[in-house]
């Protein structure tokens, strides 16, 4: 097992950067989620780190040993793709054991290995299957077992659920997470669902556009995105733009909102705050003061009941703010009455607008 | 007892879209392909007015000859060199087909594959008559380029059989070979060099056994054409073109002796289904 080092790379297509100067530090054995939108360059990373495509400059080193001109099938990777690219000529267990059998292992380890494998992924009883005979599910533990028999130094993952329902999905992640902790491996994973990428990742990096915009554990992008694009891509934000005033921000219509958290910026830049609905309060009068400064009135134009939870829709001088609430059993806010909406500066992070 | 009913009315609703073809089948192929079982128990020709008489004689000539199993061993062999040659140069063809190219480039080379099927076939043959004879295109190239004289006298050579059969049959192995290779997704390659396979390695446990079903009906498309083919054996082969095919041909259009012709055909149909009878069990197992 090793970490990975991606540093400075760039890859082109024609006039199209797909890799835009990308430097991240995958450490050994941690889980790491790449998570963008389509055509962000995620799985072009992947695939630089797998050894399908080589960068046009920069560095990938794998356990240190430098790789980035190293074919795929001499880097000691192990890969789950989005359809799980089971040979469909072999058996689960043949599946499994190819890698160990293109290696010349005897017979015997390659009984004891697959066997092993299969058993980790819950499928000890299928080998004898035929990839067209199982589940969606199943394929996807038996591509996982395949990928990981063979030791791999890293484990890399295509949106290695995306072709699941939701039920088995939330199954296989945490059986992923299980399997992972289990061997250590170094896990590399690109989605673009942001839920799978805060439940199961240690570290997560979001790209746009082959560009790395932020990168860190999954609370510290949450709680404090250093971009617009990362406050909304990574879970769901209000955001307010305005001039910076030292320590928040003057709306155009002169209100002021002061930020708790984020980056520190010269006063009179433009600038944005980014609320998360979940950390607004709403009521339906003024009432007393509760000490925070960011209050706005606006009215309820929406409301959508989700179960545990309701969200709703405030229109506040030409803009559409989402407030979620729990559902503790009290009373509901109708759509149109006045209400007024109250968040701590802790709950407000400041951006820089470039 | 559902099932079976359930395919039966489906083979009723489906009999108004089977009739054409098996109505001209039967019009076209079964009925002269009957009438020449019929003449190959013959002593004469019925319609030259000859009393005729039935006779196991025509089927027996082929044993008595040792000539006849000659010359079917070599057309057995011819067949399996072309087909052999079809895959050799066919293959690589269809998997760059397949695999590598992408859109212009591929219709292009694609076209030029299709192209011989577009040619007439006996403009084909003669214009590698015009290639391979000594003095002709091939001859005169090589000895314009080389510093030394030499001589390509190809022309009426078992080798210039192989050419001109190859040349006709090949698009045949390209066409089916890229079908079945085109289906493969590209993902198992790369699943397999993930796991450490080289390209080599990949071809032979993960490409060539998931294309196994293209290669066979090539094969097949190819094999059995070409043990009866006459054509080429004849004007490129010349005097060492004597094959079971043109003996057979021989006996429609030179010797008139159309029993003989007819039994000698259904001899090499035997043989071959018996042939296709024993490797399809093997084949289907590598597939």
């Amino acid at each position: 097992m090793a970490g990975v080092q991606v540093s400075d790379v760039s890859r082109s297509f024609g006039a199209h950067k797909a890799l835009d100067d990308v430097s991240i530090d995958f450490a050994d054995g941690g889980f790491y989620a790449l998570l963008g939108p389509s055509g962000s360059g995620k799985t072009t990373l992947l695939r630089q780190i797998a050894g399908f495509d080589f960068p046009d400059s920069g560095r990938i080193t794998i356990g240190g040993e430098s790789v980035e001109r190293v074919p795929v099938e001499k880097r000691r990777i192990g890969m789950v793709f989005q359809n799980y690219a089971l040979f469909p000529n072999m058996s689960v267990a043949d599946n499994v054991a190819f890698g160990l059998s293109v290696r010349g292992e005897t017979k015997a380890v390659i009984e004891t290995e697959v066997q092993r494998a299969l058993d980790l992924v819950q499928l000890g009883k299928l080998g004898g299957r035929r990839p067209h005979q199982l589940s969606g599910g199943q394929r996807q533990r038996v591509a996982l077992a395949r990928a990981i028999v063979t030791k791999p130094r890293v484990l890399l993952l295509d949106e290695p659920l995306g072709a699941l329902d939701k039920a088995l999905r939330v199954d296989m992640q945490i059986e992923l997470k299980r399997i992972q902790r289990e061997i250590g491996v170094t896990t590399i994973f690109v989605t673009h669902d942001q839920e799978e990428a805060l439940t199961m990742s240690d570290r997560i990096g979001i790209l746009r556009d082959g560009r790395l915009v932020q990168e860190g554990p999954p609370e510290e992008i949450y709680n404090r995105p250093k971009s617009e694009f990362a406050a909304t891509f990574l879970g769901d934000a209000n955001i307010f733009r305005g001039d910076t005033t030292g320590d928040g921000i003057r709306l155009a219509d002169g209100t002021a909102i002061v930020a708790g958290v984020g980056a520190t910026l010269a006063a009179g830049a433009k600038a944005s705050c980014a609320v998360r609905p979940e950390r607004i309060r709403i009521a339906t009068d003024a009432g007393a003061p509760d000490g925070n400064p960011n209050t706005l009135k606006g009215q309820v134009s929406k409301r959508i009941f989700a179960g545990n939870n309701s969200t709703y829709f405030v229109e506040r001088g030409g803009q559409t703010l989402k407030v979620i609430v729990q559902n503790t059993g009290m009373e509901r806010l109708a759509e149109g009455q006045d209400v007024v909406l109250r968040w701590s500066p802790e709950s407000t992070v400041l951006i820089a607008v470039n | 007892m559902a099932a079976a009913t359930a395919s039966r009315s489906g083979l009723r609703s489906a009999l108004p879209l089977l009739t054409p073809a098996y109505l001209w089948l039967t019009v076209a192929i079964f009925l002269p392909l009957s009438a020449m079982v019929f003449f190959s128990f013959m002593t004469e020709l019925p319609l030259s007015g000859k009393p005729w008489a039935f006779t196991l004689g025509n089927y027996a000539a082929f044993f008595s000859q040792s000539l006849y199993l000659t010359l079917l061993l070599a057309s057995l062999r011819l067949g399996l060199e072309v087909t052999l040659w079809c895959i050799v140069i066919g293959y690589p063809a269809a998997y760059v087909l397949a695999k590598v190219l992408k859109g212009r480039s591929r219709e292009a080379i694609f076209l030029l594959v299709i192209l011989p099927f577009w040619s007439n076939g006996l403009v084909r043959i003669f214009s590698w008559a015009m290639v391979l004879r000594e003095g002709g295109i091939l001859d005169t190239a090589l000895n314009a380029v080389l510093p030394f004289k030499i001589n390509i006298d190809l022309m009426y050579s078992y080798p210039a059989v192989i050419i001109g059969l190859v040349h006709s049959y090949v698009p045949y192995m390209v066409l089916t070979c890229y079908l079945t290779l085109q289906a493969i997704d590209d993902s198992l390659i790369e699943a397999g060099r993930s796991l450490g396979a080289s390209r080599l390695q990949v071809l032979k446990r993960v490409i060539i056994p998931l294309s196994m079903p293209g290669l066979v009906a090539g094969a097949a498309l190819i094999f059995v054409p070409v043990v009866g083919s006459f054509m080429e054996p004849r004007i490129l082969g010349g005097r060492t073109g004597t094959f079971y095919g043109t003996v057979i041909e021989d006996q429609f259009v030179a010797v008139f002796n159309w029993p003989l012709g007819a039994a000698l055909s259904f001899i090499l149909l035997a043989v071959v289904l018996v042939i296709l009878a024993v490797a399809s069990p093997v084949l289907r197992r590598a597939a």
